[in-house]
């Protein structure tokens, strides 16, 4: 399965105009460690949410996903809870964008948003624009990924990516 | 056909003769802006590997979240920026007591000119569209992109152009009519737009009234908003930098634009009365009428959105010999230093003391929930500000109603939600 090619468990469905507040609260914004970000997310709204993702598993929203804030840690908060991919029926740009940059797979796919279901199996083909619910086959469209957007979640995100270009030029060399 | 003004600005800073909505395009930066989260971008930019950033002179810093520090995290958060902006001999540096809201601080110390490109690291960076620039939010890590390379692709966006047609009626300000354009658009309605507004109605407005306009379009979407460029914005951008900005056909929209959409409305008949952004979203906007009476345990004037000082003024002037309501506490945080010495000088900062509320120190005060008048669970907040999400100022079960200033000056002296004209009406004690 290429890296495009993503499979996993919907842990969570999550209705629209899921706001950054929600997803991290602000009185967080100061932990500057991405990984240690994972420990509050959904802390307000939805504080059971969290121990029920297993790493890879999908999550699963409306329209709108991520308005509000361009706090980076709501995207950090979701990658390192080890959601492996987000399927909404639309993002807010500035979370879409947060989350090619830090390697988080990000589906718009408003059939699949409206039809799975928690506990579904899917495949996701970012690259082709489709997801797919295993157990019955069907497939619903979404929208295939910019190729400047596949380009950088290949490689890991905008800092690995920009890393390889600045290497041996940085700090100390 | 002609371009609009984000299609416009975005080809003069990409080098192309003319751009059309979808197109990607890589814009060169002309201003890069940070508050506290500089420090996740500087950490993200160590990462990469750059040796410098691209352009010192570009990049504007200013601590605003967390002034003065509340927590020791946040006193070493403000230490690693300050080392690093030194390091990297960043000179527009904004430290706790010389500054204020970013946002407000871009713009009184002329930063911002017509036609820039400007990106900041928070959303509300739609608020310089007021001064004509292409300014929108970015993440810490696309910044740190953009502090190593200076440029930044964007996908152009389609445009809706808002014409506000008629007279402002008596207590309706340009917190009102956009809160009504947001209930009206929804959440998303603008998501991945530039939003152009224009008309009779914009144009008699001021460069504050303005700024709150394009700093509010972040909450139905917008990638940009603009209003625009006249003699008005000219004049205070000349008071700004000391030097005269020519006007120029590159700050305005070609006449044959093609919008996406064109949306008329008219403030004298669709906004008669100041409008209320109710919990727990800014789209769920009913007028006063119909919240009227709700008990408030808080009020609060400030923010990037209306923290200004003719929102300072227009409290003032209600709250003049009257006492804030006894169960009801009223926090004032200027948007800036200067706007707070501004107030005291024109005895704005007395009268308010004088009625019982407190003022805070000029930043974003509790609007982002972090400190300086948070919510206990159950209380009841209206606030000047612009979010009023599931926990935004504190409890997850505590409500905030955004509302412009006048009607949260009134609400404090009433002590629940209430129209200014039955305050002033009062006589005072």
């Amino acid at each position: 399965m290429s890296q495009f090619k993503l499979r996993g468990r919907v842990a969570a469905r999550l209705g629209d105009n899921i706001d950054t507040d929600l997803i991290y609260p602000g009185r967080f914004l100061n932990i500057t460690d991405r990984e240690k970000t994972a420990e509050h997310l959904f802390e307000l709204a939805y504080p059971e949410l969290r121990a029920r993702i297993r790493p890879g598993d999908f999550l699963v929203a409306g329209k709108n996903f991520g308005c509000g804030s361009s706090r980076e840690q709501a995207t950090a908060a979701v990658k390192y809870a080890g959601v492996g991919a987000l399927i909404a029926a639309s993002f807010a740009r500035i979370f879409f964008r947060n989350s090619i940059n830090l390697g988080l797979p990000v589906v718009v796919s408003p059939e699949a948003a409206g039809a799975l279901a928690e506990g579904d199996e899917v495949e996701v083909d970012l690259i082709g624009g489709s997801v797919t619910r295993l157990e019955t086959g069907e497939v619903f469209r979404a929208a295939p990924l910019d190729p400047r957007a596949a380009e950088l979640l290949a490689a890991g995100g905008l800092v690995p990516f920009l890393k390889k270009k600045y290497a041996g030029r940085g700090w100390g060399a | 056909m002609g371009m609009t003004l984000a299609e416009k600005i975005l080809a003069r800073a990409s080098g192309r003769e003319k751009v059309a909505p979808d197109e990607i395009v890589v814009a060169s930066i002309d201003l890069a802006m940070s508050h506290e989260n500089a420090d996740l971008v500087r950490k993200s930019f160590l990462e990469i590997g750059a040796p410098r950033v691209w352009d010192p002179e570009r990049i504007v810093i200013i601590l605003d979240h967390r002034v003065p520090a509340e927590s020791e995290r946040t006193a070493a958060t403000h230490k690693a920026i300050r080392e690093f902006v030194h390091s990297q001999g960043i000179r527009h540096f904004y430290d706790v007591g010389r500054g204020g809201i970013c946002h407000q601080v871009l713009a009184e110390n002329g930063h911002v000119l017509p036609g820039m490109v400007v990106v900041g690291t928070d959303s509300h960076t739609t608020t310089h569209g007021a001064f004509g620039a292409f300014a929108t939010g970015i993440g810490a890590t696309e910044m740190a992109g953009v502090w190593a390379e200076g440029h930044l692709w964007f996908k152009v966006p389609a445009t809706l152009r808002i014409l506000v047609q008629g007279e402002f009626p008596p207590w309706v300000s340009a917190k009102d009519l956009i809160l009504h354009i947001i209930g009206r658009l929804g959440a998303d309605g603008a998501d991945y737009r530039a939003v152009e507004f224009d008309g009779p109605a914009v144009r008699t407005m001021t460069v504050a009234s303005r700024m709150v306009l394009a700093n509010l379009s972040m909450e139905m979407g917008a990638k940009v908003a603009f209003t625009p460029v006249d003699d008005t914005l000219l004049e205070y951008l000349e008071a700004r930098t000391g030097r005269t900005i020519p006007d120029s056909p590159d700050f305005a929209p070609d006449p044959d634009a093609a919008y996406e959409r064109v949306i008329e409305v008219n403030v004298s008949r669709e906004v008669t009365e100041p409008q209320i952004a109710c919990p727990h979203s800014v789209d769920n906007v009913r007028p006063l009428s119909e919240v009227r009476g709700t008990p408030v345990d808080q009020a609060v004037v400030g923010s990037c959105t209306n923290g200004r000082l003719e929102d300072l003024a227009i409290a003032a002037e209600i709250v003049r010999g009257r006492r804030v309501h006894p169960r009801t506490r009223l926090l004032v945080i200027p948007a800036s230093q200067q706007i707070l010495l501004e107030a005291i000088r024109l005895g704005y900062v007395q009268a308010l003391i004088e009625a019982g509320a407190m003022i805070n120190p000029p930043g974003c005060g509790p609007c982002v929930g972090v400190h300086q008048g948070i919510l206990a669970a159950g209380e009841v907040c209206i606030s000047s500000t612009n979010r009023n999400f599931v926990g935004r100022m504190g409890s997850k079960d505590s409500m905030v109603y955004l509302a412009s200033p006048a009607v949260v000056a009134a609400s404090a002296i009433a002590g629940e939600i209430a129209h200014p004209e039955e305050i002033v009406g009062e006589e005072v004690a």
